[in-house]
């Protein structure tokens, strides 16, 4: 995805936190590229720090406490270089964000319109009948029924799903190249959730807007992303465009999320499999590869050694493991669950 | 928020998705704050208390024991009501020859200020801490009542509450002082109940309402909790709710409040006390010392500024604690 | 849908759990009801799964807790072993309690956050003064040791605990009474995949070892399908479809589980979510039902019929109840569009 109309270059980002019981490597050296109008999704369990690697993009962190370091170039610009000033300005025509509980990224005591014609204010230079008119127009984008009556409602007058929308349309307020959509659905029903996830594709066809989806459930990306990170404790571990994927994922990271999800086609009663134990805190990662203290097929040297981003048989394709599993597309067909692991390869 | 305008104050909201992140796997949805406080309990706890809070609780010890030990005359003090008539007015630190042992000087009658104030002391703090305690007692039981309970038990006793609140509070103590001195004194003949159960009775009344609708709302969004829900489905009894589950959530809200509400409660004895029906003279408490001596300010200002500082590092102090306690017990909130 | 009736229920006999048309109401200001749960009926045979989904709004989580009597129903039988609950008072519904308990959604809100782990778990002992207090202690770390924590920990409080182990604190509490009947509210909504599929075997273990049977709430059918040995589909505080899951996946009767179904997002990329298969438009108020079936005004089936007359459950396929007057057939598909205006909105 080496092209010219590269939007975002991210290269060896680390993000680290100073708490009380130590310093927290919440990122450890991310690299990621993101082509204009395309759809990074970003997976993984809580803690494996996807959170803090968007907000790092978007020099969201903390003035205190937070250390980040790499490069991070937007268009060609290095955000770290940004003046507080030009960040504000940056946010919202640049880069915007949704979060995945509307009701607290909404001012519960402001009513809906002016949060939105506030956001066109800010970066915009126009009247307030016109600001007015775009808010509308946005409203009416998203797909929320009588925009003019809304724009004078309060957020606890809506529904979760409304009120997600509402957020997409602050976020889309001054046409951002670049949306982060940091869980956006794991709080709604499936019902809205499949809405919400349909306006953000189908605002960023029209928009030719670039967006990075951060989810914990594969699903949700399976038929939306472009490609899409595996992370894990801070790192990336696996990563291809998302056909690539699920046809010939070797992480056994990877292959673990992806079963643990229910699926509609298992029988009924059906054992899921899981993951044993929780995630490694990012104080004292443990040595080798981070996965082997929960991996199945973890060996002696994955415990000491950690393995490097290594590139798979198909383009784009990167994993990070000693002892890959078989992937999907090389398996006999009946035997899904659980793939052996290969010899010493990598 | 999405992007605009919004972000440059990276604070505690943003770290607590960051300690979700990286803190708390295993849980989807954002419970951001509540990470956070995990984490600040966790610093918190182990942070040690600061110089001020220690500074605090110093005086507060040192004059509670300084209270006691006078009152059980342990103390070489003069005798609080003998009047020095050679020492009328003297000035604190007064030199030897003139006035033998007056550390803080004499008041207007030539009475030892160390000896009042320290004598003062307790009825100061005997009062304003009776007051809160009848006022925690009373006002913890109602306001528990009515948070947890909630529909007409709420409705009511939250209207007792207000009612009681729209009275200015140093004329409802007035009043209540009033009422209960004038039942006093009917039943307990010519003499009357101590003065100080009296005004302990009086600013615990007026208090209750206070601690009462502060425990009530804090029973209330504790009473929603699904660990509550759950017990009633085990079968535990709304008492046992009440003590097991709810109490020890509230508790620290109400000791917060409680401990300034002993300042408040200090302050409003000595109120009192310049309006005349505070602890009644000769027996001294800081109150009724600057009440009683108050025309002096001008000529012998230590009169007044001597029990004036006592209470006001007193009422600092409980204020400071107040806040510390608050602070290291509120955000012990559970946290995944 | 918006159906009532009674014919998905099985002979009175064979159900340890018999809920005839439940009604719950809650004051909604100035005054006025609104029905939470309208007419709802079910049962429980011993030892089955009971699935119960719908959005949220749909009464799942009510008619959870109207079972227990927490609120108390409007109206309607909730026969238990042979004992009507609405009908018993005081000391009389206070025996019944340890017989039936209940799981919450959110495992921090669940737990209280000033006890310790092994005094939370042992309340339903301490509460009916069950045993000595050796053991007690006993059935406490047995109980914890069955979902999988360590009772050397039981002396740590929740927030030291992660989301899936306080979950798993949560069920052995809920065990810990040998109760017949557990009701799961959305156990795993809060919870990431990984750990969901961990908690979702827990819990068919426990039931298997319990003796269990339950009901467990969720708005994912794919959820409630990996559980469930029949599901009932909820709509607005109607229920739509009662059917083995297998069935109800394999060809759903009612038009709105058909809309459930095609919103789960599916873990593979060949299947591109598909937008006219979304639900559009929002749950009604339940203030002010639509009259009929209260599903029409989102159904693209709807007639004048729908608006007019109530559909009653009844049989269309060996095991499966719909409440519809156009239920779909095998193999039909259907494609939501807008939202429906041109109906009479009465």
């Amino acid at each position: 995805m080496e092209r010219d109309d590269t939007l975002l270059q991210v290269t060896d980002l680390h993000t680290s936190f100073a708490t009380g019981r130590g310093t927290v490597r919440a990122v450890d050296g991310v690299s990621l590229t993101l082509a204009a109008g395309r759809t990074l999704g970003i997976v993984g369990e809580s803690g494996s720090g996807k959170t803090v690697l968007a907000r790092s993009i978007m020099g969201l962190l903390p003035k205190r406490g937070a250390t980040r370091t790499g490069s991070i170039r937007f268009e060609g610009q290095e955000i770290g270089e940004l003046s507080p000033k030009d960040l504000r300005d940056f946010w919202g025509r640049q880069m915007a964000m949704i979060f995945q509980d509307p009701m607290t990224s909404l001012n519960p005591v402001m009513k809906i319109g002016k949060q939105i014609t506030e956001a066109i204010h800010e970066h915009l230079e126009v009247d307030r009948s016109h600001a007015r008119e775009m808010a509308v127009a946005l409203l009416r984008s998203v797909r929320i029924p009588e925009p003019e009556r809304r724009m004078k409602e309060y957020p606890h007058q809506l529904s979760g799903g409304m009120r997600q929308r509402v957020c997409i349309a602050v976020a889309l307020a001054c046409g951002p190249a670049l949306l982060f959509a940091d869980e956006p659905t794991t709080a709604l029903d499936v019902t809205v959730q499949a809405q919400v996830l349909e306006l953000i594709a189908q605002q960023q066809r029209e928009r030719h807007m670039a967006t990075i989806m951060i989810t914990h459930d594969l699903g949700v990306v399976a038929g939306r992303a472009d490609e899409i990170a595996v992370m894990y404790a801070g790192r990336i571990v696996e990563r291809a465009p998302t056909a690539v994927l699920f046809s010939e994922l070797r992480m056994p990271y990877t292959q673990a999320l992806l079963s643990s999800i229910p699926r509609l086609d298992q029988p009924s009663h059906a054992r899921l499999s899981t993951i044993p134990g929780r995630p490694p805190n990012l104080i004292t990662p443990p040595p080798g590869c981070r996965f082997a203290p929960r991996c199945a097929f973890a060996q002696d040297r994955c415990r000491t050694e950690e393995p490097p981003l290594v590139a798979g048989d198909a383009p784009g394709h990167e994993y990070r493991c000693w002892f890959p599993v078989d992937p999907p597309s090389r398996r006999p067909a009946t035997g899904t669950p659980v793939g052996a692991p290969n010899g010493g390869e990598a | 928020m999405p992007g605009p305008g919004e972000g440059t104050e990276a604070t505690t909201s943003d770290l607590s998705r960051f300690a979700e992140d990286t803190l708390s796997p295993g849980l989807a949805v954002g419970q951001g704050q509540l990470y956070m406080t995990a984490v600040m309990s966790e610093t918190g706890r182990r942070r040690r208390l600061g110089v001020g809070a220690w500074i605090a609780i110093g005086w507060l010890v040192l004059i509670v024991i300084l209270a006691v030990l006078a009152q059980l005359g342990a103390l070489p003090l003069k005798d609080p009501n003998r009047s020095y008539a050679m020492c009328a007015r003297l000035g604190p630190f007064a030199k030897e020859g003139t006035a033998p042992g007056h550390l803080l000087g004499c008041d207007t009658n030539g009475r030892d200020m160390l000896a009042r104030l320290l004598y003062g002391a307790w009825a100061s703090l005997l009062v304003s801490i009776g007051a809160v305690i009848v006022g925690f007692v009373f006002g913890g039981v109602l306001g528990m009542l009515a948070g947890y309970f909630g529909g007409k038990v709420d409705t009511v006793l939250t209207a007792v509450f207000n009612v009681f609140l729209s009275i200015p509070a140093v004329i409802l103590a007035l009043a209540l002082v009033a009422f209960l001195q004038g039942s006093a004194g009917e039943t307990g003949g010519s003499s009357g109940a101590d003065p100080k159960i009296i005004l302990i009775l009086a600013l615990g009344i007026v208090s209750i309402p206070l601690l009462g609708r502060i425990t009530r709302a804090s029973a209330l969004t504790w009473s929603e909790r699904e660990f509550v829900l759950s017990a009633k489905a085990q079968g535990a009894k709304p008492l046992r709710i009440m003590v097991r589950e709810v109490l020890p959530n509230v508790l620290p809200a109400m000791l917060s409040i409680a401990l300034l509400g002993v300042a408040v409660a200090m302050v409003a004895e000595g109120t009192l006390s310049i309006l005349g029906v505070g602890v009644k003279p000769p027996t001294p408490s800081w109150g009724n010392i600057i009440g009683s001596q108050r025309s002096s300010l001008q000529e012998s200002p230590h009169i007044i500024f001597e029990p004036a500082l006592l209470i006001f590092f007193t009422v600092l102090s409980l204020n400071f604690l107040g806040d510390v306690v608050r602070a290291r017990l509120d955000v012990r909130e559970s946290s995944v | 849908m918006a159906g009532t009736g009674t014919a998905h229920l099985r002979p009175e006999g064979d159900a340890l759990l018999r809920v005839e048309h439940l009604v719950v109401e809650f004051p909604a200001g100035h005054g006025r009801k609104v029905q939470a749960v309208s007419d709802v009926s079910l049962d429980l045979v011993e030892g089955e799964t009971l699935g119960i989904v719908g959005e949220s709004g749909c009464g799942k989580s009510t008619t959870g807790r109207a079972i227990m009597q927490l609120p108390r129903p409007k109206a309607g039988a909730v026969v238990f072993e042979g004992t009507n609950l609405t009908k018993l008072k005081g000391e009389a519904l206070r025996a019944q309690r340890p017989r039936l308990q209940m799981i919450f959604q959110d495992p921090i809100s669940s737990l209280n956050p000033r006890r310790d782990v092994r005094s939370i778990v042992r309340e339903g002992l301490d509460i009916w003064k069950i045993g000595t207090p050796d053991e007690r202690e006993a059935k406490v770390a047995a109980a914890l040791d069955d979902v999988g924590i360590d009772p050397a920990n039981a002396d740590r409080r929740p927030h030291e605990f992660s989301g899936g182990q306080c979950q798993r604190i949560s069920i052995a509490r809920a065990v810990i009474t040998d109760p017949k009947v557990i009701i799961c509210d959305e156990p795993v909504s809060a919870l990431d995949v990984s750990v969901q599929a961990q908690i979702l075997n827990l819990l068919d273990e426990m039931k298997d070892r319990y003796g269990l049977t339950m009901i467990f709430i969720a708005h994912d059918l794919a959820v409630v399908k990996n559980v469930s040995d029949r599901v009932m589909v909820m709509y607005l505080g109607k229920v739509c479809e009662v059917a083995p899951p297998d069935t109800l996946y394999a060809r759903p009767a009612h038009p709105y589980t058909a809309a459930l179904l095609a919103a789960i997002p599916v873990p593979d990329p060949a299947q591109r979510p598909d937008p006219t298969t979304v639900l559009a438009g929002e749950i009604p108020s339940p203030l002010d039902p639509p009259s009929g079936c209260r599903f029409r005004t989102r159904c693209p089936k709807a007639t004048e019929r729908c608006a007019a007359e109530e559909p009653e459950i009844r049989e269309v396929s060996p095991g499966q109840f719909v409440a519809c007057h156009f239920p779909l057939a095998p193999g039909e598909t259907i494609t939501f569009g807008p939202t429906r205006t041109d109906l009479p909105q009465i």
